[in-house]
């Protein structure tokens, strides 16, 4: 029985060995699960990850397509348990055997969770997962963004139960890739974008840029939802610079974009009512607010009313104590005026008797009773001085009680009757 | 003022009026600041249609939408 190769002049070429090899491996040995332990990872330029997976007696090569290593959370480190799922072949450029991975788990979930911790821990190095970072959501965006998949249902529940809220909110939406390789460049790209839009604070066909942003998917397995774990897409999360509601998966999923978003909510929908208050509750909040208003100023008016009434009621108390204390003192003054009268007229009784007890004392006939007399020239004028006496002439004399006709006999300058001494 | 500036500013101006221990010529001013406020907020609450678009990216940094 004669087959290619089975003589020296029917040799075949290497590459139809390798090639027949390969295709015996493949359709031998199904695509399968194999445990053993890495070794020898590298990292080559190109993104592809070689090692070898071992156990105590045996070996083989092992690649990770970079292709696939996004479905691989975190590359094991030498002396990892892993399983990995591939298709085992031929490399024909070596003639080797070769496990090609596709899909790798450690001690069933350890890769994953090992990646999550390390990104979790490099980011809470950076204070990124602080709380005290958290912001506060705007309590009435006009514009809420929303990045996630054009496609998927998130968007459409995120829609629906914003008009529902408030139909006046626009939606502005930044597609982006939530799964699959290129799934973390895609939303870090979509969340740059949006920030670049943000900080331009200019509106865009006549939306304004947004207030709030609404990151997230809807449900997936573990390995959908991965990009949300990537580290890239949390710091771009966390740099965002309007506040972020997380929403990825269902409740029970927690990624590392929720523990960096501002708030992390359950779904979609619930982020959806996170970042937009009910329009008739609003008008009904600030309905109330009028109505407080109003009631506020009528009782602080009614407040102000009466205490105006007491002060008028004071005010008139006030004036009524002010006339009366006015008219007791008038009535005192008068009463004083009363008694100051008959006095009064006494003493201009008495000034009057006083006065004309005095101009009696001055009345010449009063000099007369006293034994003065004056004497007259027989025109008339009175003689006060010597030289008014002439020897030989006649002089009236008048006394107290008549006239004497006298004469002149001599004058003399000697005056006894005026000196004080004598 | 923003419809959140306005709202946080009538929510004010309500908590103080709601106090009696206010000056009247206060209060007079706050209720008139009040209803200029109220105006506002209560225009941003009119019916509006809110839009939903995709936001494009032009090659000169200005942003744009589509449907």
């Amino acid at each position: 029985m004669s087959h290619p190769g089975s003589t020296a002049a029917e040799a075949i070429s290497v590459l139809d060995l390798t090639t027949a090899a390969k295709e015996m491996l493949e359709g031998g040995i199904p695509k399968l699960w194999v445990r053993g332990e890495v070794t020898g990872l590298k990292v080559y330029p190109s993104g592809h990850w070689y090692f070898a997976i071992k156990d105590a007696d045996s070996s083989i090569s092992a690649v990770v397509w970079k292709g696939a290593t996004f479905k691989i959370p975190a590359r094991p480190k030498d002396g990892d348990q892993v399983t990995a799922f591939g298709q085992l072949t031929v490399y024909p450029a070596r003639g080797s055997m070769q496990f090609t991975v596709t899909q790798m788990l450690a001690d069933g979930e350890g890769l994953w969770q090992r990646q999550f911790d390390e990104t979790k821990r490099k980011l809470e190095a950076d204070g990124l997962l602080d709380p005290a970072r958290k912001r506060v959501l705007p309590r009435f965006p006009r514009t809420v963004a929303v990045i996630t998949s054009s496609e998927g249902a998130a968007l459409r529940d995120v829609i629906a139960v914003i008009q529902r809220r408030h139909a006046g909110v626009h939606v502005m939406i930044i597609p982006a890739l939530v799964q699959g390789e290129g799934a973390p460049e895609s939303i870090c790209a979509a969340l740059e974008k949006l920030a670049r839009w943000a900080v331009s604070d200019r509106a865009a066909a006549g939306i304004p840029v947004p207030e709030v942003l609404i990151i997230g998917r809807g449900g997936g397995s573990r390995e959908d939802l991965w990009a949300f774990n990537h580290e890239s897409v949390a710091r771009a999360i966390a740099a965002c610079p309007i506040p972020t509601i997380s929403a990825v998966g269902h409740e029970t999923d927690v990624t590392i974009a929720d523990l960096v978003a501002d708030l992390r909510a359950a779904t979609p929908s619930v982020a959806a009512e996170h970042a937009v208050p009910v329009l008739d509750e609003l008008r009904e909040h600030v309905g109330k607010l009028a109505g407080i208003m109003a009631d506020g100023l009528q009782d602080r008016c009614e407040v102000g009313r009466r205490d105006l009434q007491r002060r008028a009621e004071g005010l008139s108390k006030r004036a009524q104590l002010v006339s009366e204390r006015r008219r007791s003192r008038a009535e005192r003054v008068a009463q004083r005026l009363m008694q100051l009268a008959p006095r009064a007229a006494e003493r201009r009784r008495a000034l009057v008797a006083r006065l004309g007890a005095a101009l009696e004392a001055k009345s010449p006939l009063q000099v007369f009773a006293r034994g003065f007399s004056v004497a007259r020239d027989d025109a008339g004028a009175t003689l006060t001085t010597l030289s008014a006496f002439v020897s030989g002439k006649q002089f009236e004399l008048l006394v107290k009680d008549g006239r004497v006709l006298a004469t002149t006999n001599s004058v003399h300058a000697d005056a006894p009757h005026l000196r004080t001494d004598a | 003022m923003t419809f959140e500036q306005s709202l946080a500013r009538l929510e004010q101006i309500a908590s103080a009026l709601d106090r009696d221990d206010l000056p009247l010529e206060d209060a007079l001013k706050l209720f008139e600041e009040g209803i200029t406020r109220l105006r506002e907020a209560s225009a941003a609450l009119a019916d509006a249609e809110g839009k939903v678009k995709t936001l494009l990216e032009q090659a000169d940094g200005v942003f744009g939408a589509k449907e």
